[in-house]
């Protein structure tokens, strides 16, 4: 049976991960490279990586920190942030990502989904979008918004209208990130990511607003997400307590929610060595 | 040494990053004189079916490759699409592939989210030196939207269930391939590469 991934996120500027609320605020948390080994360590399912800086500052994706990570991390790789054409994918991809995620650009050019399915599988490439409680109106129907550029420019595009659109053009995955409840610790929006997670057959992904391991089964069983992207749980210096991937995921087990198995040291104990 | 096969489609550096990581010497190739040369084949493989033929017939790598796997009994390992070309024909573009093994490749049934993305279980059906020291069922990363059914059953090694039971794991002689990214499944897929490290490529 697939089980259902837990992922570590990463906002990173200049190789240090920071955390922000509301994509505001950024504070200092730790360089990307040491914190991903210390998750990978602790069995985290996947990491995704956001260089959010390169988009505003209109320059190419930071590669050392790619391939930095990318080195010591031997669980599914995604990376996002100032993607730009189907050459700076192949680029993130010879560093050693597995998925690329393409959000703002993805709206400004959607023909880079079809570009990049195309070059590299659908299974590569991530449609990322920031969607945002508008109400309902003739022109977004299902009342959320798209946002880009770090949720401060609104598109006029409805959310579901657009993720149809992504899954058609060829994107593998769709993450669905709240701006309403980016950083608030409390909750996913389960009814944007329902949504989206009817109106396509691609794995959705919840983002923004996990603040407890209740968080994550919802998004993961009443949301219909495949997958929960998770920051501030694990390492934000804001909550009082953060939790282990080991901790969140016997807590999920405990509500019902498939994941992968943790593994012991004598799992592989008898493994050939060298 | 182990040569990595490097294709524009592949995903060769994560592959040598885990291989690397084992302290295992290996090696991103490219050229059919350097496949000539191999004592121990990795064939990754992310993209379409159709996308990496196309890559391995552009860089005369088709021959190569078959000499050195069928004729030279070197150890290969197919991880992902390079598991899938390894059989004759994918359902994916509809396009002929490597035919090294009887069988096809065909899409996951619509019932299903497809992709298929994440951790699923893997289980063994019988004893091989890749499975060495692994539980008897081994949860591995997958990323894909089709799956091979091999012709001749005894072909399978490990099978996982996704909307149907499909082949998840394919050993032949010398030939081994893993359906799900070996490279990318933590400690259980990392074993597995050192197997294939040690594995002198006996049928078994």
């Amino acid at each position: 049976m697939l089980t259902k991934r837990v992922v570590a996120c990463f906002d990173v500027i200049a190789g240090r991960v920071t955390k922000a609320q509301q994509f505001q605020d950024n504070i200092d948390v730790a360089p990307a490279a040491e914190l991903a080994q210390r998750l990978y360590a602790d069995q985290i399912d996947e990491i995704v990586f956001y260089d959010i800086t390169a988009s505003a500052e209109r320059r190419r994706i930071d590669l050392d920190t790619v391939r930095d990570v990318a080195r010591h991390v031997f669980v599914p790789f995604t990376v996002g942030g100032g993607i730009r054409s189907i050459d700076d994918m192949y680029d993130v991809l010879k560093a050693g990502a597995e998925k690329i995620s393409v959000d703002s650009m993805a709206v400004r050019d959607p023909d880079i989904i079809r570009q990049g399915a195309e070059a590299f599988g659908r299974q590569c490439i991530v449609l990322s979008t920031q969607v945002k409680h508008v109400g309902i109106t003739d022109a977004i129907p299902s009342g959320y918004e798209v946002f880009i550029d770090g949720a401060r420019r609104a598109t006029g595009l409805d959310a579901i209208e657009w993720v149809r659109r992504g899954e058609e053009l060829g994107a593998g995955e769709i993450c669905v990130n709240s701006i309403d409840r980016d950083g608030t610790h409390s909750g996913y929006d389960l009814d944007v990511t329902a949504a989206v997670a009817d109106a396509v057959n691609v794995p959705v992904i919840a983002s923004g607003g996990a603040g407890t391991v209740e968080h994550i089964a919802d998004g993961l069983s009443a949301g219909g997400a495949s997958a929960a992207i998770i920051s501030s749980i694990l390492y934000s210096p804001r909550l009082e307590r953060n939790l282990g991937v080991r901790e969140i995921k016997d807590g999920l087990v405990a509500r019902g929610v498939p994941v992968r198995p943790w593994i012991d040291d004598r799992d592989v104990a008898a493994a050939a060595r060298p | 040494m182990i040569d990595v096969i490097d294709y524009r489609a592949g995903n060769a550096p994560s592959v040598l990053y885990a291989l690397e990581h084992l302290g295992l010497s290996a090696r991103v190739v490219s050229k059919p004189e350097e496949v000539a040369a191999a004592t121990r084949i990795v064939l990754p493989g992310v993209g379409s079916a159709g996308a990496t033929m196309a890559s391995l017939e552009e860089l005369s790598l088709v021959d190569a490759l078959r000499a050195r796997v069928l004729d030279d009994h070197v150890p290969f390992l197919g991880i992902c699409i390079g598991l899938q070309v390894l059989f004759e024909h994918s359902e994916e573009g509809d396009v002929p592939t490597l035919g090294w093994l009887p069988g096809t490749v065909r899409r996951f049934p619509s019932t299903q989210r497809v992709p298929q993305i994440g951790w699923n279980g893997v289980r063994a059906r019988r004893p091989h030196p890749l499975w060495n020291g692994l539980p008897e069922t081994a949860h591995c990363y997958f990323v894909n939207s089709y799956y091979a059914v091999p012709a001749d059953d005894t072909d399978t090694l490990g099978v996982t269930e996704y909307g149907v039971e499909f082949t998840s794991m394919v050993a032949h002689d010398n030939i081994a391939a893993t359906q799900f990214h070996a490279e990318k499944s933590g400690r259980l897929g990392l074993t597995i590469l050192r197997n294939f490290a040690s594995w002198d490529g006996a049928p078994c």
